[in-house]
C-alpha cells in the first residue's frame, strides 16, 4: 500500500522541483502503471517510496510505514516489505544466477533451509530453472531482468516495484516481462512499474497513473494513455 | 557473516595485500622510533648508574661493624638499587692512590669516614632520597650531584616526548591511508553494498564484512609487522656491535621486551584496520 499527500520534492543541487503536490493512492494487491515524459518525477517518486531520498513536503506513506519519519535504522525492516527492480538489473557480477538470488536472503539472515527451499521456487516463478550456475554475463538481458525480479521476490515482499525494467528489452522481452508482473500480482503482490512504453501499457488492461511536470495528470482504469 | 569478510579478502587479494603492507610499513616505522628511544633511555640509565650517592657515616661511630650495620636501615629508604660499604681505611686507600702520595703523608685514616657508595634505582626521586638518606640515624652527610640527574632525566624526558609525538602522527597517518586504501577496495563494492540496502540489510550487517577483513588484516599486519621488526633489529643492532669495538655499547635485548611490541603491533594494527574498514563504508551506510 502507497499513499502520498500533497508531496513535494526538490533537489538541492540542481534545484530542480521533480515533484510539486502529489497526491495518489495504490491499495494492496493493485496493478498500477506509472507513466509520463523524461523528466516528469517517476524516478523521484520510486525514490521516495524506497527511502533513498526524502521529501520536502506532505505525506508519505508505505506499508504502513510513515516515510517522513521514519528512523533511519528502521529502514531496513521498511524495505524487506519491497521488492525493488531496476532498469539496468544490478546483478553482482562474479556470482552466480543462484548466488545472485541467494545473496538477498542470507543478508536479512534467513536460515540456510528456508534459503534452499524459497530460491528454487523464485527461479523456476521466473522461469530460469536450469540456468542456476551461469554468471550474468551469460545471460540474455531478459534473463539477467528476470534474475533480478526472482532476487526481489525471494524475500516475499508485500509490493513490487520497478522502474522501467523493460529499458533494456526488446518488445517480446518487454512482454513476456509484463505477462510475469501480471502472475506475481494474481498471485497477491502489489505491482508498481513504470514505464515509458505506450504499447506496452496498452496491451495490458490495467490501471494507468500519468505524472507530467511533477503532477499527478490523469488516473484511470481505461489501460490507455496518451500524450497531449 | 564472517565468511562473508574472508570471502572478499580472497576476491580482493591485490588490495588486502597493499594493506597489509601498509600496517606494516607503518607499525616497523613506529616501532623502529619507540626502539631508538627505549635503547637511548637505556643507555642513559646506564650513565645515571654511574652517578653515585656518597652516605657519609657519623663521626661518633667508631667501630666498622657498627657503622656497616647502618646499611640495611639505608636499603629501607627505597629506591636503592646498591649499597656498599667503604670503610675509612679503604676510603684513604682509594683516595690516595689517586693523588700524590708524599702530600698524603702524616695524614691519618681518622680523616675519613665510613661511608657507603649508593647506587638509586630511578634519578628522577633523588632529592627525595637524598632527604630519606639524610633521616637515617647515624648518618651525618649526604652527597649527591642534583644537577647531573636533573640533565639526565631532562633528556629522557624529551627522548621519550619526541617519540611519543612521533607516534602519534603516524598512527593518525596510516588510519587516513588504511581508510583510503579500502575506499578504493570498497569502490567496487559499492553496487553490492546498495543491493544489499535494497533489500533491506541492516547496517550492522554490511558493516560486519569489513569489520571482519579490517581485523583480519590488521592482525596480519601486526604479525608480520612484529617478525619483521624483530629481524630488522637484530640486524641493526648486530652491526651495530660489530662496529664499535669492545663492549661499551649496550642494547636493550629484543626478547626481552618482543611480547610487548607484539601486543602493541597486534593492538594498533586492530584499531587501524577496523577503524579503515569502518570509515570507509561510512558513506555507502548513509542512504
Ligand atoms: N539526483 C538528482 N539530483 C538533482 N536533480 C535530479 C536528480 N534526479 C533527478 N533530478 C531532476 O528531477 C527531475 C525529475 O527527474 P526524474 O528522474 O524523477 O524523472 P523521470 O520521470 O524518472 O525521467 P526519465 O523518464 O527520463 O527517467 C528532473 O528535472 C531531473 O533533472
Ligand atoms: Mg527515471
Amino acid at each position: 500500500m502507497v499513499r502520498f499527500e500533497k508531496v513535494k520534492l526538490t533537489y538541492d543541487n540542481s534545484g530542480a522541483k521533480a515533484l510539486d503536490g502529489v497526491d495518489l493512492k495504490v491499495d494492496d494487491g493493485e496493478f498500477v502503471f506509472l507513466v509520463g515524459p523524461s523528466g516528469s518525477g517517476k524516478t523521484s517518486l520510486m525514490k521516495l517510496i524506497t527511502g533513498e531520498v526524502r521529501a520536502d513536503a506532505g505525506r508519505v506513506i508505505v506499508n504502513g510505514f510513515d516515510m517522513m519519519k521514519i528512523r533511519r535504522h528502521k529502514l531496513p525492516k521498511m524495505r524487506r516489505t519491497l521488492g525493488v527492480v531496476f532498469q539496468d538489473y544490478r546483478l553482482i557480477e562474479n556470482m552466480n544466477v543462484y548466488d545472485n538470488v541467494a545473496f538477498a536472503m542470507r543478508v536479512v539472515g534467513a536460515s540456510a533451509k528456508d534459503i534452499r527451499r524459497r530460491v528454487p521456487y523464485v527461479l523456476e516463478l521466473v522461469g530460469l530453472e536450469g540456468r542456476e550456475k551461469r554468471l550474468p554475463h551469460e545471460l540474455s538481458g531478459g534473463e539477467q531482468q528476470r534474475v533480478a525480479i526472482a532476487r526481489a521476490l525471494v524475500n516475499s515482499p508485500r509490493m513490487l516495484v520497478a522502474d522501467e525494467p523493460t529499458g533494456n528489452l526488446d518488445p517480446v522481452r518487454s512482454l513476456e516481462l509484463m505477462l510475469l508482473f501480471e502472475k506475481i500480482n494474481e498471485m497477491g503482490t502489489t505491482v508498481l512499474v513504470v514505464t515509458h512504453e505506450k504499447e506496452l501499457v496498452n496491451a495490458f488492461a490495467k490501471r494507468v497513473i500519468k505524472i507530467e511536470e511533477g503532477h499527478v495528470t490523469s488516473d484511470g482504469n481505461d489501460g490507455y494513455f496518451s500524450y497531449e | 557473516m564472517i565468511r562473508e569478510g574472508f570471502r572478499s579478502i580472497k576476491t580482493h587479494g591485490l588490495m588486502s595485500f597493499a594493506t597489509v603492507t601498509i600496517i606494516m610499513a607503518c607499525l616497523i616505522i613506529m616501532g623502529s622510533v619507540a626502539l631508538l628511544s627505549l635503547n637511548i633511555n637505556y643507555l642513559i640509565k646506564d650513565l645515571e648508574k654511574q652517578n653515585e650517592v656518597v652516605a657519609f657515616v657519623d663521626d661518633e661511630i667508631e667501630s666498622e661493624e657498627e657503622a656497616k650495620a647502618i646499611g640495611s636501615q639505608i636499603l629501607a629508604v627505597g629506591n636503592i638499587s646498591s649499597a656498599d660499604f667503604v670503610s675509612r681505611g679503604e676510603a684513604m686507600k682509594n683516595y690516595m692512590s689517586k693523588y700524590d702520595k708524599s702530600l698524603m703523608e702524616g695524614i691519618d685514616e681518622t680523616v675519613f669516614r665510613h661511608r657507603f657508595i649508593i647506587h638509586l634505582n630511578d634519578i628522577e626521586k633523588l632529592a627525595q632520597t637524598k632527604e630519606a638518606l639524610e633521616g637515617v640515624p647515624g648518618i651525618a652527610r649526604v652527597r649527591a650531584h642534583q644537577e647531573y640527574a636533573d640533565t639526565f632525566v631532562k633528556i629522557r624526558n624529551i627522548v621519550s616526548g619526541v617519540a611519543l609525538v612521533l607516534m602519534a602522527i603516524l598512527v593518525f597517518v596510516s588510519m587516513f591511508i588504511m581508510s583510503n586504501t579500502i575506499k578504493l577496495a570498497t569502490f567496487s563494492r559499492r553496487e553490492e553494498i546498495a543491493i544489499m540496502k535494497m533489500v533491506g540489510a541492516s547496517n550492522g550487517f554490511i558493516r560486519l564484512p569489513f569489520v571482519v577483513e579490517g581485523l583480519v588484516l590488521g592482525l596480519l599486519g601486526g604479525g608480520l609487522g612484529f617478525l619483521a621488526q624483530w629481524g630488522l633489529y637484530d640486524l641493526v643492532t648486530k652491526s651495530l656491535m660489530e662496529s664499535i669495538t669492545g663492549d661499551i655499547l649496550e642494547v636493550v635485548p629484543f626478547l626481552s621486551i618482543a611480547p610487548m611490541i607484539l601486543a602493541v603491533f597486534l593492538g594498533i594494527g586492530v584499531v587501524i584496520g577496523v577503524f579503515g574498514g569502518v570509515n570507509a563504508i561510512k558513506n555507502y551506510l548513509k542512504v
